[in-house]
């Protein structure tokens, strides 16, 4: 493998918050290894929001539990590091991970705003995060004052807080959930599907809010989503992975504007828009391959058009073609013209 | 010529609270809601969740009973057929015409039945065919829905399936009646991103070659602008603009509509982030007061809205059909 | 959590596009449904066998069921003498015999017996006198060479009655189950289909059958009526059919009515009968089939006490041989006399939990959610 590090000088001069660095992590099942995430590598910086993309499956969810240590009993960490601020997350103790989780990165679930307690009222759930975390435990006056504080930040009325959670609708249920991942005060928020269930108004609200509190606190969020459009909305950096495997990476701009692995111009050209001229998106045929059986060579051949007989036997490293943009293709650079040809 | 005419359609569901569950109202679901659908054309309907667009379609195919209102289904000899209120001599022929495809092919699909006997069921009820004439037209219609080779397929498992081609089994099974009109349920809203342009592909396709009507329920601007001739809007129960696809998002008259469209994010990062022009969520039609039901979070809300009730859906020129007050009839 | 639920689907997506079609050429209808019935069967038998209670509890129902069949083999072949061997009509004429002294009053139990113990056995002479010792037949008889289990206070074979007795518990059991299974799916599946009145009453038919003290009622039957095991059967089949197995079935039913392929199955016009038959039942089956489990080691308990209790008309159980004990005062005497109670009460209890652990192996086939993976 060459280049495997990634000098990513999207953000240059300032110190790289998460650098994750040749991950491999599978699944033991009983059919055999899972090979869910396959030498991912990418590195975030603070303030930055990056997006991982994909079809359901692809490792991005296995990608964003390996960086909390949180990925099921069955999955094992073969190889690589989640470096930390300069610290391999991979080889501390059960006792400090747990330091680190909620604290430093915190994580809203996909589908979190339906697993609140029903008995419980919303405020006294958060509160309990919060005393769970903080050595020594914040005064009741500290803690209310943040509660308020943090209920204000994602747009909730305070009073919120003393109502149950059947009580709010989706939109406030995911909002407080939001409240919740920051009330520890952590660098990064790690976002799976943040608005999925939630209709397009009240999508658009939190993800306005989320980016103004972004920008407020200097958060880092890793955005896990299969919606194009709210990712290029969102983000500032994106990273395409297809079965398991990064397949490009870059800044959201030229990745949306030129994306150079086949898998990540089909995806794009598969989203219908609302605006811009009505053209008929492409269909990306066929399913991804079973990760119990990898096919040989690049991941994507069997469902690419463009696959050559080097695709099928030899595996491509991620390449850098631009200056904030690294593919893994071997024909990367005719994707463009290619992608013209289509039908 | 017009399939389907709708005409004041109303549901209402009782709400109750308290320890005895006593009534305390009720959610005005669907409430006199009208629109047409053309032959082979494909109307969308379009809202986000709550605002009545299931309710409606599940009207349609007779799987919820109207409290008030007329569906008209116009029939090849000229007459009309009342759906609402069907002849138990015209329940069979209803059945033939209208289908349904729903949202979850994971839960639409007897996972006990394998392919052939899912697309055969609607040819056993209406007792269409011998065993082989049947086998025929289902290994005909396998093929048009792109499970090719058929044998490979037939005597599949739903588990045995993706959810792709569940879908593509749930078409089948609503196609091989060749009704006239299909209700679907957002068919594309579970599956994954690179296989809902296929399906959608697929949909349209099976639409022209068989002459289908479809109403295409969706909370997506971006798929309805796919699929659909037309758009409908619907807002807490009401239809609030009807309108070709590409002018209605052009151009948008209902503040509703704007602000529907204006939150759809773009997949270009070039562009502006969506634009959030109104605020709070939707809620439930409980006991609704006369007035505007958009008026609450309208940012443009007048004098006339609060004072006068729900507008009603009127031809603002262009066939585009608007229910607000402050849009002017002026694009005759 | 989310990731941990798609995990297994990521493993199953296999290209479906690459494997073999399962037929080429539609040949007739039955054969494709025995093909599919034997996979499904062949991938069933890979689950449940993972269970290791199940597969113990099918080990014990196998031996049992080979025991069931073993007298018709002797029997055939000439190893077992129906005059002696039978279960009911048997007798053995060469009883082992033990030495016992006349005495006046007495003192060992095992070597002296009273004189007027001796006038009322018919089979001692009455000449004899106080002091004489003579030969008397050891009936009931501990195990020998030609009865492994022993003999009956009868002279019958007891390891042949053990066997007929598994015949009965099976022919119970299994039929109690089926009236069970038959009834209840129907009834749940009608109650939460339709709803309303017919959900209400039928609900409250369960109710009352479920609040009658089933034991009780089926001893007063037996104290009426000539209570053959068959009828006791369609009893046990009908108490529990229409009581608790119909309330579980029908929450299952409920489960299954709300799927959107109900509504598919309207929309296609499919009558009620047709979506109670073809759509709810077969998804309900699974569940059934492990009731159906548990309604069998119920009814062969109920047989045990019933037959006990001597309320049963029947030939040959496993409760019968308890009960021929108990009346002939051996009940109590478990040490000297084990062979009439120990094999006869160890069969009832090892062939009703093996049913129950078939069940609980079963389990993990009807709810995927206990699954490991």
């Amino acid at each position: 493998m060459t280049s495997r590090r990634l000098p990513l000088e999207i953000s240059a001069g300032q110190a790289r918050l998460l650098e994750v660095d040749g991950l491999v992590m599978r699944y033991d099942t009983e059919a055999g290894e899972v090979s869910a995430v396959e030498n991912v590598s990418f590195s975030l910086g603070r303030g930055e929001s990056m997006g991982l993309v994909g079809e359901s499956g692809c490792g991005k969810t296995s990608v964003a539990l390996s960086l909390l240590r949180l990925a099921p009993e069955n999955a094992r960490y073969q190889s690589g590091s989640v470096l930390w601020e300069g610290m391999d997350l991979l080889e501390l103790s059960d006792q400090e991970m747990r330091e680190y989780r909620w604290a430093e990165i915190s994580m809203v679930f996909q589908g979190a705003m339906n697993a609140w307690n029903p008995v419980y009222r919303v405020g006294e759930q958060i509160r309990e995060a919060m005393d769970h975390h903080f050595d020594p435990p914040l005064s009741t006056v500290e803690t209310s004052r943040r509660m308020d504080r943090l209920f204000n930040l994602v747009g909730l009325d305070p009073a919120v807080q003393n109502r149950y959670p059947h009580e709010l609708s989706g939109g406030m249920r995911q909002r407080a959930v939001i409240a919740m991942a920051l009330s520890c005060e952590p660098k990064l928020i790690i976002a799976d599907e943040p608005t999925t269930a939630l209709d397009v108004i009240v999508q658009a609200q939190i993800l306005e809010e989320l980016k103004e509190i972004q920008e407020d606190l200097g958060l880092s969020i890793l955005y896990i989503s299969h919606d194009m459009a709210v990712i290029a909305q969102v983000t500032d950096i994106i990273g395409v992975m297809y079965a398991g495997k990064l397949v490009e990476f870059g800044s959201t701009r030229d990745v949306f504007h030129g994306p150079r692995h086949p898998y990540s111009y089909l995806l794009l050209s598969s989203i219908p828009s609302v605006t811009g001229p009505r053209r008929r998106p492409v269909s990306l045929e066929g399913t991804p391959p079973n990760l119990l059986a990898p096919p040989a060579g690049c991941r994507f051949h069997p469902r690419c058009p463009w696959a050559t007989e080097q695709c099928r036997t030899d595996e491509p490293p991620m390449m850098q073609i631009g200056p904030s943009q690294w593919a893994a293709c071997w024909n990367s650079e005719q994707v463009p013209e290619m992608g013209e040809q289509l039908p | 010529m017009s399939l389907v005419r709708v005409e004041g359609l109303r549901r209402l569901f009782p709400v109750s609270a308290g320890l005895f569950r006593r009534s305390t109202g009720f959610v005005h679901a669907v409430d006199s809601v009208n629109f047409e659908i053309g032959m082979g054309e494909s109307l969308g309907l379009v809202g986000e969740s709550g605002c009545g667009k299931t309710t409606t379609g599940r009207m349609l195919v007779r799987l919820e009973q109207p409290d008030e209102g007329r569906i008209l289904l116009s029939q090849p000899d000229g007459t009309d057929m009342d759906v609402v209120e069907l002849r138990s001599d015209q329940r069979t022929e209803f059945r033939r015409q209208v289908q349904m495809i729903f949202q979850d092919p994971y839960e639409s699909i007897n996972p006990r039945r394998t392919v052939y006997e899912t697309i055969a069921e609607p040819l056993l009820i209406h007792r269409i065919g011998d065993l082989s004439t049947r086998e025929q037209q289902i290994r005909e219609m396998l093929r048009k829905v792109g499970l090719a080779p058929p044998e490979s397929f037939m005597f599949r498992f739903p588990h045995e399936l993706s959810g792709g081609q569940r879908q593509r089994v749930a078409i089948a099974r609503a196609l091989i009646l060749q009704p006239r009109l299909v209700v679907a349920d957002e068919p594309t809203s579970m599956l994954d991103v690179s296989i809902r342009i296929s399906i959608m592909e697929l949909m349209s396709q099976l639409a022209k070659e068989m002459g289908v009507a479809y109403l295409y329920i969706t909370h997506d601007l971006a798929v309805a602008r796919y699929m659909c001739d037309r758009i409908a809007v619907m807002y807490l129960g009401k239809v609030v603009e009807i309108g070709a696809t590409e002018e209605l998002l052009a151009n948008p008259l209902h503040p509703y509509t704007q602000a529907l469209l204006s939150a759809v994010p773009v997949p270009d990062p070039a562009l502006p982030p969506p634009e959030v022009r109104i605020k709070g969520g939707i809620g439930k039609a409980v006991n609704p007061a006369p007035e505007c039901r958009f008026v609450d979070r309208c940012p443009q809300a007048a004098d006339v809205c609060r004072t006068t009730p729900h507008p009603p859906l009127e031809d603002k020129g262009g066939r585009r059909l608007v229910s607000c007050h402050l849009v002017e009839a002026s694009r005759h | 959590m989310a990731d941990q639920r798609s995990l297994p689907e990521e493993t199953h997506t296999a290209d479906p596009f690459g494997s073999q079609p399962i037929l080429h050429e539609v040949d007739s209808w039955w054969k494709i449904r025995l093909t599919l019935m034997r996979r499904s069967l062949r991938e069933n038998w890979r689950i449940f066998r993972r269970s290791k209670v199940g597969v113990f509890g099918l080990v014990i129902i196998a031996f049992w069921a080979i025991m069931a069949v073993m007298p018709t083999v002797f029997f055939a072949t000439g190893f077992w003498n129906p005059a002696v061997y039978d279960p009911v009509t048997g007798l053995e004429l060469n009883p082992p015999t033990r030495t016992m002294t006349m005495v006046e009053r007495i003192t060992d139990p095992n070597t002296e017996i009273d004189r007027r113990a001796v006038l009322l056995d018919g089979r001692i002479p009455d000449t004899l006198q106080i002091g004489d010792t003579f030969e008397l037949p050891r009936q009931p008889a501990p195990p020998d060479g030609r009865h492994w289990l022993g003999t009956d206070p009868l002279g019958r074979d007891v390891l042949s009655q053990l066997m007929h007795g598994a015949r009965a518990s099976f022919f119970l059991g299994i039929l109690a189950a089926v009236v069970t299974v038959v009834i209840g799916t129907t009834v749940g599946s009608m109650a939460a289909y339709f709803g309303g009145i017919v959900d209400a009453f039928l609900m409250r038919l369960a109710d009352l059958l479920i609040l009658i003290p089933g034991l009780a009622i089926l001893i007063v039957i037996g104290a009426v009526f000539t209570f053959q095991l068959w009828h006791l059967a369609v009893v046990i089949g009908i108490l529990s059919g229409f009581g608790g197995t119909a309330i579980v079935l029908k929450s299952q039913a409920l489960a299954v009515k709300v799927k959107p392929f109900i509504d598919a199955a309207r929309v296609a016009g499919g009558s009620a009968r047709h979506i109670i038959f073809y759509h709810l039942i077969p998804n309900v089956m699974p569940l059934s089939v492990l009731y159906m489990m548990f309604t069998v080691t119920a009814a062969i308990q109920s047989e045990a006490v019933l037959s006990f209790l001597g309320v049963l008309n029947t030939d040959t159980s496993w409760g019968l041989m308890m009960n021929l004990a108990r009346t002939q005062g051996y009940l109590l005497q478990v040490v000297d006399f084990w062979w009439l109670t120990i094999p006869a009460g160890l069969s009832v209890t090892l062939l009703s939990a093996a049913f129950f652990l078939v069940g609980r192996g079963m389990d993990e086939i009807v709810n995927p959610r206990l699954r490991r993976r």
